[in-house]
């Protein structure tokens, strides 16, 4: 019995020097754990580039408590397809400001190549260890680029049980966004019209809440394995449009509208209407991950289910398993995700049955963004990360990026959504400061 | 299920953390809200953006 006593007391003092001595970036006492990254996204086809430098810092204070603190700045340029879609005779259309105007060539999907924005986000997390056993993490997030702002806040109540082999969690955030889109809000539904005629539109700006509640329990199964299950209720309210996104109307013959109110040359009004979501969204997702160490090998796996009152439903798969070399590691990563599409997606608008003869557009809701198509995203990637003294590490990552638009069967296929290809490449420094 | 604290040894490294690559899984959140059509399920709070 004594000699039992005396191996535990051993083993917890082990643990305790194994905690103190592993390579986890958890600072100690006052210092900062720092986490600086470069991301260089580009898409093919001169769609959308991002170069987005990132910072993360965090230091543990007095009593428990914790504080971290993050920044974003992201820089976006390219093209970004309009919600048209290819026909065999080229297209022109008026940019958002309504004083220019862009031209795509016969059989190329349209594209806005006047997209161009900087983000700056900023957030910061104080974590407060109300006893022993339970902590309190408040959260506050800004985010502003040209035409949208998006403020929240969040907390977070966690409290462990079963010696600490069990945490439950739940949240609360709460986001107001701002959308003030070039040129002012597009009319529902309503034509695009030609350079510098009088622009369709309702108003300068909108707003939308988001509020998401969680629930969650994360557990250690063994000293290799732990596991965490979420459930995820969103709930938003507002404008939810893209205010840059429109559909092609066509007629019985399948050719861009071109008569009555369509009639360019006497109304000014191009065969394209903008488009229209619901101002209401209920999100929801199950959300599970398992973390297992082979004792030096790590895989990290998680799934995630979702369904909203939009008629969307995805599945997500995420595979990243941690190789551990001499010194260094190797971690090849795989990610699928497919959605179905939203209720109110739709490839086109036809004149005399979706639209009537007078412009009106007789559904409810229509758009052909292709993120609300049914698709399918396949990345593949791989990082290789190296210890660059006692408390910093230098790592790198490459990402393939491939997303399909699935349901495109009954379109043809001149007039399919083409393959987006992107790559991602990153390089990180952490450090403790 | 579960363990003591001192057999915790392999579950205090870092990349036994549920998240342990935070900036990797900051720009991922990213990227992919900007392109498809659902998002979250990890956490709550993190911020949005114009990008959807």
């Amino acid at each position: 019995m004594q000699l039992k006593k005396i191996k535990g007391q051993m083993s917890l003092a082990a643990g305790v020097l194994l905690q103190v001595s592993s390579p986890s970036s958890q600072a100690q006492g006052s210092e900062w754990d720092v986490d600086s990254a470069v991301l260089l996204y580009s898409e093919g086809d001169g769609r959308v580039s991002a170069f987005e430098p990132a910072i993360y810092a965090g230091r543990d204070l007095q009593y428990g408590d914790r504080i971290d603190l993050r920044l974003v700045i992201d820089a976006l340029t390219g093209a970004t397809p309009n919600g048209a879609y290819a026909t065999s005779q080229a297209q022109t259309f008026t940019t958002p400001s309504g004083n220019g105007s862009y031209t795509t060539k016969a059989g190329d999907t349209p594209q806005d190549d006047t997209f161009h924005d900087t983000r700056v986000a900023i957030g910061a997390d104080w974590t407060m260890e109300l006893d022993r056993l339970s902590k309190l993490t408040l959260g506050a997030n800004l985010s502003t680029e040209y035409d949208y702002t998006s403020l929240g806040i969040s907390g977070t109540y966690a409290r462990d049980f079963n010696n600490r082999n069990t945490t439950l969690t739940a949240g609360l955030a709460l986001n107001n966004d701002l959308i003030k889109p070039v040129g002012g809000l597009p009319a529902e539904l309503m034509p695009m019209v030609t350079q510098d005629s009088p622009l369709n539109r309702d108003g300068d700006s909108d707003t939308k809440v988001i509020t998401d509640f969680l629930v969650g329990i994360t557990q250690v199964v063994d000293r290799k394995t732990i596991i965490q299950i979420n459930f995820s209720l969103g709930l938003t309210d507002g404008y939810q449009n893209d205010p840059y996104k429109i559909l092609s109307v066509v007629d019985t013959n399948g050719d861009l509208a071109s008569t009555g109110i369509f009639n360019t040359g006497t109304t000014g009004n191009l065969p394209y209407v903008y488009e229209k979501r619901p101002d209401s969204r209920q999100r929801n997702s199950l959300y599970f991950k398992t973390v297992h160490h082979f004792e030096e090998d790590v895989i990290n796996f998680s799934y995630r289910y979702y369904w909203d009152d939009w008629d969307i439903t995805s599945h997500t798969l995420d595979l990243k398993y941690r190789y551990q070399l001499a010194e260094s590691y190797l971690q090849p990563h795989i990610r699928y995700y497919m959605q179905s599409a939203a209720e109110f997606h739709t490839h086109n608008l036809l004149l005399g049955t979706d639209v009537d003869t007078a412009g009106n557009v007789l559904l409810d809701y229509a758009s052909n963004d292709y993120r609300l198509a049914e698709s399918e995203t396949l990345t593949l990637g791989l990082k290789y990360g190296i210890p660059m003294g006692e408390n910093s590490e230098l790592s790198m990552r490459a990402e393939m990026i491939r997303q399909t638009v699935t349901d495109d069967s009954n379109v043809p296929a001149a007039e399919a959504t083409p393959d987006l290809d992107a790559v991602v490449l990153q390089v990180n420094y952490s450090f403790v400061w | 299920m579960g363990v003591q604290p001192w057999e915790r040894d392999l579950l205090a490294k870092k990349s036994m953390k549920l998240n342990p690559d935070y900036l990797d899984n900051f720009f991922d959140e990213h990227i992919y809200f900007s392109k498809e059509a659902t998002s979250g399920g990890q956490g709550v709070g993190g911020g949005g953006c114009g990008c959807n």
